[in-house]
């Protein structure tokens, strides 16, 4: 692409504004944007701040599938978006969506890569020859023949990113690409779009609130979307500076927050966008200081065990061993998260502990006691499972009978049943919705009905699955402050999770498992620290660890612990 | 599991590599072959042929079993049923009467209704074994292919092999919410009544339901934004070319419906073989 070409807009809001039909404010107010040919822009925003719709205005989903009004202009390639229909724009605009699962239409890689080329009655021959191309543009090349099902998250993310290559488009559009990928996938999901970015010149724009992961590779320019208006536009450096992300409900990458405890300043000079282009000897003087001056925690008191399991294996066929050979001890009250990659057996881990499945060997003690043989039913007295997708969950329309359901069932008083429920929606910070219908409720509150639900039933232990996927920075505070006051009101919090902020500010104690083995159970610092387990887990050293060993403090582990204890004292008190 | 009912795995042997044109018509041709004719003979060597033809896929008796488990169910009732409303309907074909068993005045055994009620059982059970052999070894998109190659809109068949695709993920999605809500107290085992237990199935429907509707949200924008419905016309990446083995099959299953038409017009006379006169 020549130099001039480069300058040209390409994405052009102008005043442009958008109201949902069904909704009665307008989502997007006088937007004023505009994106130039080879640019990488990310866009992020607090759930709801409208980030998703300037992206559904791009690759017209809006005003195709979703109606509304809209004001204002919007031009792509010099082209109003009121004049072309959907599928002009996909020919300049491709987009990945977030749930690489959903989107995969065909029945296998390469019939899926090739949908978008049928539908424009593409010859058979050149339809292989395009598929297989762009296929090895994303090192897919060798598995066109596999079904979703044998593929990783990652790797069916490649192949939608495929499936819009084939489309020789200028722009690519990608709605939230991190959000269900484990750290390590994440970064390579990261280095792949960077590497189309550099090597197609393509004008790239982001659309995700998991900054620190997306700033791993070079970004142009960062737009901030608060209620439905862009309220900074600038440099990740400069974004860095401004200390405005935190206010928005954005979390800045952890190594900034670190430079701010330490007293530092951080300015656009610092280049703080990116670990690797901080100045290191402007901050070095600073974080050194800091970290000499903490002290350590004292250790904390043990209580009894509440949950043990000695070798416990599982295996659906005798080929597939899902679980060998996985022993821990979880005590009362602990907050503990269960990490690894896809497939690895967490998920199943839980299963086994709530009876859903039988486990082929080994014990589960539950207070000492063997659970062998107790029913599913029995073990949800006392144990209690939040799926990931409330919509799996729910299945009332009205709030409080949703969560009475459970008690309900079990034959409670009506009495007892109100009382605890209300009690239950009192925790969980949803009395005032005690009459609503469940319809009106956002994803991360009907994450609360199900949360709430359980929580009626006085489980001890507590385990949920990926309990802040797809929430932004606030809610996910939310969600994790909340069940921290359950946590300390005496309930056993296990969550399986790939979040290792999560991991790393809220769980004392975390459990790896790789490849259906034990791989590791530290402390979560511990843990992500290790070099050798988190590559071996799919996880990422956390930036914390990073920035210790640039500034050359020996005790790198150590300072990721004085980080997250100062961070528990000072900030959340 | 039973997840496993209409999983597609694809297999390499002459059936699965055959176009789906190709079993869709062959289907046809010999579905109707055994429809017309009523010569216990020419069916049972159809379904000789059929069970060749089903040993031939690869395909193992448990991927079918369910299927095979009511298909003989409903053949049983039919036969009782037949017999319960018209008990000398095959007297009244062949035009003869054969008495065996008396039991009343109108409900009478003749080897006339016998031949007439184990012909018809034999069709349905012989078509059977061919359907199910069109769909397990036939790949869905090339399925939705061969349809619209026949003249079935595309986006018709693109729906119904969607469908036939995504069942076996609703399966596993309702096993899924079904041990949730179980965790929850829900009981659907045998302990509870009947009644209780519908309710209770209807409790895992409405969350099914609704991250179904999700599911069908995000399927259709992503087909949408690949241009799913541009044009009149499509291609198809799976579609595959008629080859001689194509060729082939079609010939054979045309001369299995010739010989069915032939041997009724000219060897029986009508579409009954009689052994009677």
């Amino acid at each position: 692409m020549e130099e001039g070409d480069r300058k040209g807009a390409v994405i052009e809001f102008e005043d442009f504004s958008f109201q949902y039909f069904s909704q009665a404010e307008p989502t997007l107010h006088g937007i004023n944007l505009k994106i130039y040919a080879g640019e990488k822009v990310l866009v992020v925003g607090p759930s709801g701040s409208g980030k998703s719709t300037i992206g559904h205005c791009l690759n017209g989903l809006i005003p195709f599938s979703y109606h509304g009004k809209t004001g204002g202009s919007l031009k792509i390639c010099g082209k109003e978006t009121k004049d072309m229909n959907i599928f002009e724009l996909s020919k300049r605009v491709g987009t990945v969506l977030q749930d690489a699962d959903g989107q995969f239409i065909g029945l296998t890689v390469g019939e899926d890569i090739a949908f978008a080329l049928e539908n424009d009655r593409t010859g058979q021959e050149e339809m292989k020859e395009t598929v297989q191309r762009v296929a090895d543009m994303v090192d897919m090349g060798q598995l066109l023949k596999s079904s979703p099902f044998e593929l990783s998250g990652g790797q069916k993310q490649r192949v939608a990113f495929a499936g819009v290559l084939v489309d020789d488009v200028d722009i690519l559009l990608f709605d939230e690409p991190l959000a269900n990928l484990d750290p390590a996938t994440g970064k390579t999901a990261i280095d792949l779009i960077d590497k189309v970015w550099r090597e197609y010149h393509k004008t790239v724009v982001i659309i995700e609130h998991r900054l620190e992961d997306v700033l791993y590779r070079d970004v142009d320019r960062i737009i901030l979307v608060n209620d439905g208006r862009i309220v900074a536009d600038m440099t990740p450096d400069e974004m860095m500076a401004a200390d405005i992300l935190g206010k928005y409900g954005i979390r800045e990458p952890l190594y900034v927050t670190a430079l701010k405890y330490a007293g530092v300043k951080v300015e656009a000079a610092h280049r703080a966008g990116r670990l690797i282009t901080l100045d290191i000897p402007a901050v070095q003087d600073a974080v050194l200081k800091w970290h000499r001056e903490r002290e350590e925690k004292e250790a904390q008191q043990e209580r009894p065990v509440i949950l043990a399991a000695e070798h416990l294996n599982f295996r659906y066929t005798k080929k597939r061993k899902i679980l060998q050979d996985i022993s821990f001890e979880i005590r009362e009250g602990e907050m503990v998260s269960i990490v690894g990659t896809n497939g690895a057996g967490k998920s199943t881990l839980a299963k086994v502990i709530c009876g859903f499945v039988n486990e082929d060997g080994g014990k589960l003690l539950l207070g000492g006691e063997d659970m062998k043989g107790r029913t599913i039913k029995e073990r949800s007295k006392t144990i209690s499972y939040v799926m990931q997708n409330p919509n799996q969950m729910i299945c009332k329309p009205m709030i409080f009978d949703e969560v009475a359901l459970g008690l309900r069932l079990n034959g409670a008083a009506e009495e007892e049943i109100t009382e605890r429920v209300e009690h239950a929606l009192k925790i969980c910070g949803l009395s005032p919705f005690k009459k609503w219908p469940i319809s009106a409720l956002s994803y991360g509150q009907k994450k609360r009905v199900t949360i709430a639900s359980m929580l009626a039933m006085n489980p001890k232990i507590l385990i949920l699955d990926e309990p802040t996927a797809g929430q932004d920075y606030h809610h996910y505070t939310e969600i994790m402050e909340f069940l921290k006051s359950l946590n300390e009101a005496g309930v056993t919090i296990l969550m399986i999770t790939h979040d290792m902020h999560l991991m790393l500010e809220y769980t004392s104690h975390a459990i790896v498992i790789s490849g259906g083995k034990k791989i590791g159970d530290a402390s979560a610092v511990e843990i992500l620290t290790n070099e050798e387990i988190a590559e071996q887990a799919n996880l990422k050293v956390t930036s914390l660890y990073e920035l210790a060993k640039l500034t050359g403090i020996e005790d790198a582990q150590g300072f990721v612990q004085k980080f997250i204890d100062y961070e528990r004292r000072n900030m959340r008190a | 599991m039973k997840a496993k009912l209409f999983d597609y795995i694809d297999r390499d042997n002459f059936i699965f590599n055959l176009s789906g044109l190709t079993k869709l018509l062959c289907f046809i041709f010999m579905t109707f072959a055994v429809m017309f004719s009523y010569d216990i003979r020419y069916i049972l060597f159809v379904m000789a042929l059929s069970a060749v033809i089903f040993k031939a896929s690869g395909l193992g008796f448990k991927q079918v079993k369910i299927m095979a488990v009511y298909v003989v169910i409903f053949l049983l009732l039919n036969f009782i049923l037949t017999f319960l409303f018209a008990p000398v309907y095959g007297t009244e074909i062949y035009g003869t009467r054969h008495e065996i068993f008396r039991f009343t005045d109108f409900y009478v055994i003749t080897q006339e209704q016998l031949l007439y009620q184990v012909t018809k059982s034999i069709k349905y059970a012989s078509v059977v074994p061919l359907g199910m052999i069109f769909l397990l070894t036939t790949n869905p998109s090339e399925f939705a292919a061969s349809l619209n190659r026949v003249g079935i809109s595309y986006k018709a068949a693109y729906a119904l092999s969607l469908t036939l695709r995504y069942f076996p993920d609703m399966i596993r999605n309702y096993q899924d919410i079904a041990v949730a809500q179980q965790s929850r107290g829900l009981d659907l085992s045998k302990k509870e009544k009947l009644g209780i237990r519908v309710k209770n199935t209807m409790n895992i429907c409405i969350p099914l339901i609704f991250s179904t509707l999700d599911r069908i949200e995000l399927i259709s924008n992503a087909m949408d934004l690949r241009g799913f419905g541009k044009h009149k016309k499509r291609t198809w990446y799976v579609a595959r070319p008629l080859r001689k083995g194509d060729w082939g099959a079609l010939c054979f299953g045309a001369l299995i419906l010739a010989g069915s038409l032939c041997l009724s017009f000219f060897v029986n006379g009508s579409r009954f073989w009689n052994p009677f006169v």
